[in-house]
């Protein structure tokens, strides 16, 4: 069977920077970008915020933004952006849906109360104890705004996208595993128009527990992910990135504009690192088989030591590629970083640009004709995505 | 060795079954054969103050031999593990540690539970605020490991030795079939020729019981566990959760057969379709579970009257029961095949579901035995199905089930599992 070619013709874009493409390329494009932080919130870890947004624009009911919190209304909102720059309102009822997702919001304020009233209680008492304050306390909706799966319902209820669902889980490989999937079944003749991507709601201290049990997280005063040393470490970043992908015979059919072509999506797990995973990236750099002059890099370097140190070691492989690491301005979003990366790589080519400096590490200049995103998760998994102009 | 549509055949060689009737494909499914009822009270942890006290089930033989209670993450990889290791040793693929395809892991959202927050809180002088129960967690490598999403996923596929990376997803109660349908697309596409599909489910904890009884959804039968999950029936009143783990071993018909394994079965047709109308609810009109139906049907390249029997989503809920009645009627009409629910004997093992029953309704063909529903004592005047009602039975060339699973969020999934070809 002839594998078809896939494009990206909507993006959806919601950082601390502020949301649209519009305004990521004019912040971004130009030199002198700074991030957008709060340092005092989450203190000692410093976080990008999420910035105003004007929910009612793409989650008009009322009804539908109680039924969510923040991670799933960012979700909902960056999916809507995308639907609305790919002008495929109209094609909802067809379009196939892969979210990647962690894991909604718990009510802080019910766990810190429980925690603190039982932690010394005798496990006898306090499991009854446990089951009547849990049983009053916790509101039903709250579990539906905590289900990994319902950013893909609710995407399915506020903007009808119902050609099929599914919500892959696990991290920053989910997120790089749904865009090869969605592109991979678009390709093979499954559908003409998917819709993939990622919500991290980067101000919850339930997530700041998570990966700062993990010593992933970046602790003090804000710094680059290059100048972040040996303890290394994440600084969370607000984000909601999806793209719309369809084939390029469905988007020239419709008369979408298509803002570059997905060449290639590949993935991995190498289980070990430093040195496996930068081994198995460079594998997958072969096997996308792209030529490395006028190549640009769009970073998902997340800052956490072992996966820089890999990341730098395939990165010094690629030759004379202009390295962007594009979490020194947007932060880290764990499954919304790579569906980001891959839009602002869409974005790029098709206003025939690339972006100056974003971290002190970054080098290279020079006219970009295919963009490389790539994704070392933080504790586990290598990907990597090529992006080149529409012929 | 090609379907319809010009794809590589899907077949199924090796299957592995965990639930709360038995640690074993075998033993699960005789006693499923046989009726038996594996819900019982809950005596994992106190259940005082609860409205729901009765599930379905799995403990760790160190649990069972008095020790700890683990968390759900670290239940569902050992019952995962389980799965995978039985299925491979009847598949006979790949050397230890080395199979030749990737994982599809269809898995719950886990996250840190009570006894880990106790325990972090106790640490930073009883206080359980967030900022002093993270300080003290810094560091800690198992809380991190163990509760990541990608945790159980990533050693599972170190230890089976799956190539790639290994997929995690999430589609609520279609979960299992979800991860079916991964794996045979990623055959059908040609990425590999071999691929574990998995199902598993560890989630009867406090926390999680109180959730879905918030949400109305499952029963309070306490009084007598083994009667209250009642599919189809009049008086049922809700689910009862389960746990379990199903694996299959697939690859491509013309690699099985090249290499000489028994083909147990062929997964003929997968079909999804998603409901935008409601978060736990479907559309009355039936069309996204409808939908869902008929894609599987038309994807195996079959027609309705193809259909021998049909494997329920059948959680006993008055809703979704409803819901499946008004599906079966308009795919197949006025005279229905058979269909019968696996959850009335196993509960609703939620994101293994798809993947046991798919795996159920292959030894279904095998057998040629349709599983009952149990506890049918007063049949509900508005269900005009055969539901097998209480007593399997016996048939003959039963060759194609549809398996349906239909999951809150509205995102459904269905599958049609065949007889071997030639078989």
């Amino acid at each position: 069977m002839k594998k078809q070619d896939v494009v990206i013709t909507g993006i959806g874009l919601v950082s601390s920077l502020g949301e649209g493409a519009d305004l990521h390329w004019e912040t971004l494009s130009r030199p002198g970008a700074k991030p957008v932080l709060d340092e005092a919130g989450f203190a000692p870890f410093p976080v990008h915020p999420l910035p105003a947004l004007s929910l009612d624009k793409q989650i008009p009911k009322k009804g539908d933004q109680r039924q969510m919190e923040p991670w799933q209304r960012l979700g909902t909102y960056a999916a809507g952006l995308a639907i609305d720059q790919a002008g495929a309102r109209d094609l909802v009822s067809d379009m196939h849906l892969i979210v990647a997702a962690g894991g909604g919001e718990r009510d802080v304020a019910v766990d810190e109360a429980v925690a603190t009233a039982f932690c010394t209680t005798p496990p006898d008492e306090a499991g009854p104890l446990l089951n009547e304050k849990l049983g009053t306390e916790l509101r039903p909706t709250l579990f539906l705004a905590q289900l990994s799966n319902l950013l893909a319902g609710n995407i399915s209820i506020v903007h009808g996208v119902t050609g099929s669902s599914r919500t892959f889980m696990g991290e920053e490989s989910a997120a790089a595993d749904a865009v090869r999937i969605a592109a991979a079944r678009l390709a093979e003749g499954r559908g003409g128009i998917a819709l993939v991507g990622g919500a991290y709601a980067s101000q919850r201290w339930d997530l700041e527990l998570l990966y700062g049990s993990g010593g992933a997280l970046w602790r003090g005063a804000f710094a680059p992910v290059s100048a972040r040393g040996e303890a290394g470490g994440f600084v969370g970043g607000a984000l909601g990135a999806f793209l719309v992908l369809e084939t390029a015979e469905h988007a020239a059919q419709r008369g979408a504009t298509a803002l570059a072509k997905l060449s290639g999506v590949a993935t991995d797990t190498a289980h070990m690192r430093p040195d496996a995973s930068a081994a198995a990236a460079a594998a997958l750099w072969q096997k996308l088989g792209a030529p490395s002059d006028s190549l640009g890099v769009l970073s998902g370097m997340t800052g956490v030591a072992e996966a820089r140190a890999a990341e730098d070691a395939f990165l010094a492989g690629l030759g004379a590629a202009a390295v962007r690491r594009t979490g020194s301005l947007i932060g880290h979003g764990i499954e919304a970083t790579f569906p980001a990366n891959v839009a602002l790589g869409a974005l790029a080519l098709s206003r025939g640009g690339f972006y100056p400096a974003m971290d002190p590490a970054d080098t290279g200049e020079g006219a970009v004709d295919r963009i490389l995103v790539t994704g070392f998760g933080q504790w586990r998994g290598e990907a990597l995505a090529l992006l080149e102009r529409v012929a | 060795m090609k379907d319809h549509l010009g794809r590589p055949l899907v077949a199924v060689t090796g299957i592995g079954i965990v639930t709360p009737l038995g640690w074993g494909r075998e033993e699960s499914w005789a006693a499923l054969k046989a009726g038996t009822s594996g819900i019982s009270r809950i005596r994992r942890f106190p259940v005082d103050k609860l409205r729901t006290t009765i599930a379905g089930t799995v403990e760790l033989p160190e649990e069972a031999a008095g020790g700890p209670v683990v968390s759900a993450a670290a239940r569902v990889e050992r019952m995962a593990e389980a799965a995978v290791t039985e299925a491979l040793a009847q598949a006979k693929l790949g050397d230890d540690g080395a199979f030749p395809g990737p994982l599809m892991l269809g898995m719950p959202p886990v996250e840190m539970e009570w006894p880990q927050r106790f325990e972090l809180a106790r640490q930073a002088n009883g206080s359980g605020a967030y900022p002093a129960i993270t300080e003290r967690a810094l560091g800690r490598r198992d809380i991190y490991e163990t509760f990541l999403f990608g945790g159980v996923g990533e050693r599972l596929a170190a230890r089976f030795g799956t190539t790639g990376a290994p997929i995690a997803l999430t589609t609520a109660c279609a979960t299992g079939a979800s991860a079916i349908q991964m794996a045979v697309e990623a055959i059908q596409r040609g990425e590999s020729d071999a691929a574990i599909a998995l199902g598993t489910d560890g989630s009867v904890q406090p926390e999680a019981v109180i959730r879905f009884s918030l949400l109305s959804a499952l029963t309070a039968r306490n009084a007598d566990p083994e009667k209250a999950s009642r599919p189809f029936e009049k008086a049922r009143d809700g689910f009862v959760m389960s746990e379990g783990a199903a694996a299959l071993i697939l690859e491509s018909l013309e690699h099985a057969t090249a290499r000489g394994a028994e083909v147990l079965g062929i997964i003929a047709g997968c079909g999804e379709r998603a409901d935008s109308f409601h978060r736990t609810r479907s559309n009355p009109d039936g069309s996204a579970i409808i939908g869902a139906m008929r894609n599987a049907i038309a994807d195996a390249g079959l027609s309705p009257e193809d259909i021998g029997y049909v494997n329920a989503h059948g959680t006993s809920t008055p809703e979704n029961d409803k819901m499946e009645t008004l599906g079966m009627r308009a795919v197949f009409g006025e005279a229905p095949p058979p269909i019968s629910s696996n959850k009335s004997m196993i509960g609703h093992t939620l994101s293994a579901a798809g993947a046991l029953e798919a795996a159920f309704s292959l030894l279904t063909i095998r057998d040629q035995v349709l599983p009952p529903t149990i506890n049918h004592d007063e049949p509900d005047p508005t269900i005009a199905l055969d539901v097998v009602p209480n007593v399997a039975r016996p048939v003959e060339g039963l060759r194609h089930v549809l398996s349906n699973s239909f999951g809150f969020g509205g995102q459904n999934v269905c599958l049609v599992v065949s007889a071997a070809p030639g078989a």
